[in-house]
């Protein structure tokens, strides 16, 4: 029952959407599709539903090679991130529609509308038009039908970007327990790493029509493979500036240096990328080794509990998350410390090569 | 501001007095128009009236104007559906091209095609039939037709098409059960503009038909220099050729506020 996708690749008049990509998604697995707009989301799940079709490669489901098979012949469903229901049609008959088609006996049918209506607490509203539920109710309609019809595959396009933020956090403590009884392959694609980290399972991290990285979610965020990886799969972008490993000592521009530890200090001198993650700059000293830094601050944004500043630092732009409401001047130089015990150094092709401790988090 | 009630006022009466003039002048005997200025009928009749529904030649007129009107407005839509949802969901060669070109189409004066019509049906024996006109207004409706379904399909996310699929739909069955009830006020202002502009169209109506097909403008003109003037009975026609037009306007005025809201019409 398990999804493979064999070096497909999709190029649509001459420009490539997706770089050939092997994938292999487990049955029963909840796996997350993690990358910026335009970085090939949504093209690889309509390969992987069969609304598109791969310009080369393969798609095999159940080790049988599905690449011709239609839509209509495959067992897929998907959530979009548009409410799409059938406007002209009663949220019951949206519902019922995929049984429907699917030949069921009417019995049936009801039984399992009213169990899925019960579960997505929609069973008020199931003679109502889909134009008379709000945005959260609309979008509840179109898991409803996904997931009634038991498909073997479901494809969750953002379902939850165009809802506001209570309603999110609704629906996204609701999702993994309509998945955790189903044996069916759940993908779900999304911008916000913080999403993936939430639903666990596996992540593949997506830029620019690539799959960067694929494993488990945890794995994939602290060991990040290569510097790309590490940056969509943080949230703030990952701090990113040039370092000289000297001896025992890294050098960020002219004053800033540390020791290297245990698991860095067998690096070869020479030039890295270093990649700090924004929670492990703070204002305050904080963590194993924690480092002072000056740079002008930017932009300071306040909420209730956390400060995020954008800082310049010799050049690079930097942000700093943390809790606590602090005051900047905008313009100012401010002190930050970055904890060096987390932080990540990549070589010049962006690959992985040394983690403080072991392991960035 | 006491006189700004004033304007609309003035407006409105300018609208209306040819109208009301007409409908006036269907009230009088042919002598009393003739006579002097009334402003409403000293002998009020309705025999005006009674001649066209009693005489065949006229009331036929409106007979054959609706059956080739409805026949247009049926074929135009019938056609323009599937044109409208290649334009809108799909590129290809020269898509753009197309499309402007069919919209050259009504930027022709009907008089350039009126000669090889005339012609064309003459010599396939499709002259004085309703198909005939009907078929020649698709010239202009088709292209209208194509032009604001596209605007209400672009309207539809294609992630409907995609969803109708992966329930199961086949593509036939998405286009009739799911998507032309959720454009079905783009149908609607589509049928009005079709059956507004086959209704009004005089001189292919009048070219392709002689006896069997006469529309009732054609009967109307011709009327006027054969019998010396029926002023009368001409108002009377007249004002029974703007009662379908009023009717059906007034059922799809909702979808037009709607099409003009999504800007295509």
């Amino acid at each position: 029952m398990a999804l493979e996708l064999k070096s497909v690749a999709k190029q649509v008049d001459g420009e490539v959407h997706i770089h050939p990509t092997d994938l292999t998604l487990a049955p029963g697995s909840f796996n997350v599709l993690l990358g910026t707009t335009l970085s090939g989301k949504t093209t690889l799940m309509q390969l992987m539903a069969g609304l598109e079709r791969p310009t080369s490669g393969q798609i095999w489901f159940d080790g049988r090679d599905v690449t011709g098979v239609s839509v209509q012949k495959r067992n897929v469903s998907m959530v979009y991130q548009q409410f799409i229901n059938y406007p002209n049609l009663s949220v019951y008959a949206n519902i019922a529609s995929p049984l429907k088609l699917a030949r069921i006996d009417k019995a049936e049918i009801n039984r399992r509308v009213m169990e899925m209506a019960e579960l997505m607490r929609l069973t008020p509203m199931l003679d109502r038009r889909p134009s008379e539920l709000s945005g959260g109710q609309q979008q509840r309609t179109a898991m409803a039908r996904a997931l009634v019809k038991d498909a073997d595959l479901v494809l969750l396009d953002e379902p939850l970007a165009n809802l506001d933020f209570k309603l999110r956090e609704e629906l996204r403590d609701e999702l993994p327990r309509l998945f955790a009884d189903r044996n069916c392959i759940a993908v779900y694609a999304t911008t916000e790493p913080m999403e993936a980290l939430l639903f666990g399972g596996n992540t593949a991290t997506l830029h620019e029509g690539r799959v960067t990285q694929f494993g488990p979610t945890m794995e994939s965020y602290q060991h990040p493979r290569d510097l790309i990886s590490a940056q969509v799969f943080s949230e703030p972008p990952m701090n990113a500036a040039k370092v000289t490993k000297q001896g025992g000592e890294f050098l960020l521009g002219d004053s800033i240096r540390w020791q290297a530890d245990a698991s860095t200090v067998a690096l070869a001198d020479g030039s890295y990328r270093l990649g700090v993650r924004p929670h492990r700059v703070t204002i305050r000293p904080d963590g194993a080794q924690p480092v002072a830094i000056r740079g002008h601050v930017r932009i300071a944004e306040l909420s209730g509990s956390e400060s995020t500043v954008h800082f310049d630092l010799s050049g690079n732009d930097w942000v700093s998350l943390s809790t606590g409401v602090h005051d900047f001047d905008i313009g100012a130089e401010a002190e930050f410390h970055m904890d060096v015990s987390r932080a990540m150094y990549f070589d010049d092709a962006g690959h992985l090569v040394g983690a403080a401790g072991g392991r960035s988090d | 501001m006491r006189t700004r009630w004033l304007i609309p006022t003035v407006y409105i009466i300018f609208l209306m007095l040819p109208i009301y003039w007409l409908l006036n002048m269907s009230f009088k005997t042919t002598n009393e128009i003739l006579g002097g200025l009334t402003l409403w009928p000293q002998t009020f009749t309705l025999e005006n009236y009674i001649t066209i529904f009693s005489d065949p030649t006229w009331y036929m007129g409106y007979v054959n104007s609706l059956i080739y009107v409805s026949l247009n407005t049926v074929i135009s839509v019938a056609v323009a559906l599937p044109a409208a949802y290649a334009f809108s969901r799909y590129r290809f060669l020269g898509d753009k091209h197309v499309f402007f070109w069919l919209l050259t189409n009504r930027m022709a004066p009907a008089a350039v095609f009126a000669l090889p019509f005339f012609q064309l049906y003459s010599a396939v024996g499709l002259f004085d039939t309703h198909l005939a006109v009907a078929l020649a207004h698709t010239l202009f409706n088709i292209p209208l037709a194509v032009w604001i379904l596209e605007g209400f399909m672009s309207g539809v996310p294609k992630e409907l098409d995609e969803t109708a699929y992966i329930d199961g739909h086949s593509f036939w069955s998405f286009f009739i059960r799911i998507f032309m009830p959720t454009i079905a006020a783009g149908i609607g202002v589509a049928m009005f503009f079709c059956f507004m502009f086959s209704w009004v169209e005089l001189l292919l109506a009048k070219t392709l038909t002689s006896v069997e097909a006469k529309p009732i403008a054609a009967t109307m003109t011709r009327t006027a220099s054969t019998s010396g003037y029926e002023l009368g009975l001409l108002a009377a026609a007249g004002v029974l050729t703007i009662v379908p037009g009023a009717f059906v306007i007034y059922f799809v005025r909702n979808y037009i506020a709607k099409g003009f809201a999504l800007g295509r019409v």
